[in-house]
């Protein structure tokens, strides 16, 4: 990996100007992303999934991409980053090009684990050279912090409120890289902003897979989960010190833990901070936080029990 | 000179596809219009295209894959039928919108419920408004034709606005004709090479294709759009017979069919304008003054020249192969009576639906039409405004 200072002087992908919550992590991992990228050696062309991100970062008529950059509808980054691969693989057939070109197909969790998964298995299955990255946030966030299969249990959202009968999102969180894996691509990743260097390690090993690949990226959301705009890179932390965000990769279906930490925090390190927890630790819902905690233990465990197997495909 | 073949519809959409080479082909099957792809796929295993098919798991990853590829700068095209095209609904508009001159076959079929894979207009009518040219064939030749003519529509730097190639499931789809195919040269040097304006995969020249518009641009975009589509009108009537110079068949916005001195007048699109022209043919033998007008583009719709045609006739009966669905009429009636309000003297416009879910239409249901025009002229009343062909019972 390249030292800070030559990070620094490399000219960006995503500049300024965009019109993200001061705070917001999606630009943050963005910029992680294109600076782990070998942009010596190949361009990068990016579809985005119709969210925050694009919302804040492509409004007519400005831009904050200096990298060619499309975005089409919510539920098909990923086809649409096909039909762009599909082009490319033609132009380089006839010789249209001579240029190494690499393709990102960005969209949060609401793109990613709902509406767009199955424009997503199918681009998988069809086996295009892409990297697509979910930037989960944990709920539709453009729209207002509406619940998604990626919101965690016991989460106050928009469409699932804390109220007198209900506290919050009674589900658990769907494993999506457990629901990808499935695909048997070659590399898969869970990645935290608040470990650069881990993740861009990442989509620099993903950019250079030729396949399909993915990164699921933790990404705290200041305005949806209720914490102060300066804080956002700790509770990334806090999500991967309590193991609730794991960073791990799955290489040719093998599980490979990146990080184990010393002192694994308990939930409610997490929890505290965020106002979409509040009513967790109000007198009577105790049990529920002994249920989330039960269910991150439970992933944990698993997830070590998978890596200590060494079983891949 | 082309040569003689007797094949279907589809393979003849399958064909133009083969000769036209997209870059990019993105498909899903669907009943009437699975051929289509099917015929793609096997010209590529043969070595007979280099076109990169990607085989989506849906439509909507078919348009958007389309999207993709067209923005990433080149040729595209695809295919489908009813269910399919409503399930790329959102991205037949953001297609429009983005001004990507994707080309689309659609072999025309009834929408559910109830199911029914049978040919009628329900899909691209119900499209009409998602700012793409609409191009209608009566047969397989025109299907063949009209596809290679919208590839130039389509890219023409004045239009850069999708455009469909629409024919009925079924009536033309799976029925074998005997049409004329051109040399695989001459049709390439007739397409020739499109030049993309803004390609992503130029990544030197960096931009930023879907940007969301605010109330302060969104307007704009949307009147730059309809100007491109309005512009296709010209450019539909120059390729037209820019095809004729090259083929010799040439084509215009309209056909029309024995009018100069029409008195009963009937306009449709599709496949059943062949049996009209058949009755047309009959009744004129007997010195009745039958005339059909049959509608090529449908969008962008050309109501000027359409109301020139019928300002001289004495009564109109427009087919619509769609359920009006609670307007007044069906949407090629309603346009073609808006069409006429600004005539002097205009005739009396009547209505029918026909053919729904594949209903068959024969040439007594076209007679009874011209029967009751007669009626109307001879009577001076119209009776009924709306009423079906072929549907049992009477309708109203
Ligand atoms: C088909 C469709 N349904 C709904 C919407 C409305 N919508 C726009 S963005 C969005 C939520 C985005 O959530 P996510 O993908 O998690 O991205 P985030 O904003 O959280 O980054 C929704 C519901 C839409 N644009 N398209
Ligand atoms: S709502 Fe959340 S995800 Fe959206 S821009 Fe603000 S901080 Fe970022
Ligand atoms: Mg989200």
């Amino acid at each position: 990996m390249a030292l800070l200072n030559e990070l620094a002087k490399k000219k960006e992908g995503l500049v300024e100007g965009h019109r993200l919550c001061p705070g917001c992590t999606h630009s943050v991992i963005m910029r992680q992303v294109l600076a782990a990228a070998d942009t010596d050696k190949y361009d990068i062309v990016v579809a985005a999934a119709t969210g925050c991100f694009e919302v804040s970062s492509g409004l007519y008529p400005y831009t904050s991409w200096n990298i060619p950059w499309i975005h089409n509808a919510f539920e098909n980054a990923a086809s649409t980053i096909s039909g762009i691969e599909a082009m490319y693989r033609l132009w380089k057939k006839k010789g249209r090009t001579d240029k190494d070109i690499r393709f990102i197909a960005i969209a949060s969790d609401g793109g990613t684990y709902d509406i767009g998964l199955q424009a997503l298995s199918g681009a998988i299955e069809r086996g295009h050279q892409f990297l697509y990255i979910c930037n989960d946030n944990n709920a539709y966030q453009n729209t207002g912090n509406q619940r998604s299969s990626a919101t965690p249990f016991g989460a106050s959202t928009t469409t699932s409120p804390n109220g007198t009968v209900l506290q919050g999102k009674s589900q658990p969180k769907k494993d999506i890289m457990s629901v990808l894996e499935g695909h048997h691509m070659q590399y898969l990743a869970q990645a935290s902003p608040s470990n650069w260097r881990d993740l861009m390690d990442k989509a620099k090993t993903a950019l250079d897979v030729n396949g399909p690949t993915y990164m699921n990226v933790i990404e705290p959301c200041t305005t949806g989960w209720g914490f102060p705009s300066n804080k956002s890179i700790e509770i990334a932390q806090l999500a991967v010190d309590t193991c609730i965000w794991p960073l791990y990769e799955i290489i040719e279906g093998k599980v490979k833990i990146n990080y184990k930490p010393k002192n694994k925090l308990p939930v409610e390190e997490f929890l505290k901070p965020q106002k979409r927890f509040a009513h967790l630790f109000k007198k009577g819902n105790e049990h529920l936080i002994k249920e989330y905690q039960g269910q991150v233990d439970k992933h944990w465990e698993w997830l070590l029990a998978r890596e200590a197997s060494g079983i891949g495909y | 000179m082309g040569k003689k073949v007797a094949l279907t519809g589809n393979e003849a959409a399958a064909h133009a596809i083969r000769q036209i080479n997209p870059d990019v082909v993105a498909a899903f099957p669907i009943t009437p219009s699975t051929p289509i792809p099917q015929g793609v796929a096997q010209f590529i295993a043969d070595g007979q295209m280099d076109t990169e098919f990607v085989t989506v798991e849906s439509e909507h990853s078919a348009m958007s894959a389309c999207v993709g590829a067209s923005a990433a700068g080149g040729r595209v095209m695809t295919a489908t039928s009813a269910n399919g095209y409503a399930l790329m609904w959102e991205i037949l508009y953001i297609a429009s919108g983005t001004r990507l001159p994707i080309v689309m076959a659609v072999a025309a079929r009834a929408l559910s419920a109830p199911l029914n894979i049978h040919g009628d207009h329900s899909d691209i009518m119900g499209g009409r408004d998602t700012g793409w040219i609409q191009l209608i064939a009566e047969n397989s030749q025109e299907t063949y034709d009209n596809l290679i003519q919208a590839v130039k529509i389509a890219e023409n730097k004045k239009v850069m606005t999708p455009a469909l190639g629409a024919f009925d499931g079924f009536n033309i789809s799976h029925a074998i004709e005997i049409w004329e195919m051109e040399d695989d040269a001459k049709v390439k040097e007739f397409v020739g090479e499109y030049e993309p304006l803004y390609p992503l995969l130029k990544t030197d020249e960096p931009i930023t294709h879907g940007a969301w518009a605010p109330p302060n641009w969104y307007f704009e975009n949307r009147m730059n759009q309809l100007e491109g589509l309005l512009n296709a009108k010209d450019v539909v009537a120059d390729v037209g017979k820019e095809f004729g110079k090259a083929f010799g068949r040439e084509y215009g916005l309209y056909e029309a069919y024995k009018m100069d001195d029409a008195e009963f007048t009937i306009v449709a699109a599709g496949s059943v304008c062949g049996t009209t022209k058949d009755v047309v043919d009959k009744l004129r033998e007997n010195g009745v003054k039958a005339g059909l007008l049959k509608i090529r583009l449908f969008r962008p719709f050309p109501y000027k020249e359409l109301a020139d045609v019928l300002s001289g006739t004495k009564a109109i009966a427009v087919l619509d192969r769609v359920s009006p669905a609670g307007a007044q009429g069906g949407p090629l009636f309603t346009e073609i009576r808006s069409a006429l309000y600004d005539v002097n003297n205009r005739p009396p416009v009547i209505n029918y639906t026909y053919g729904l879910g594949g209903r068959d239409t024969q040439p007594v249901h076209i007679n009874s039409v011209y029967d009751t025009l007669k009626k109307i002229v001879d009577t001076g009343r119209v009776e009924k405004q709306f009423d079906c062909l072929n549907l049992r019972g009477t309708w109203g």
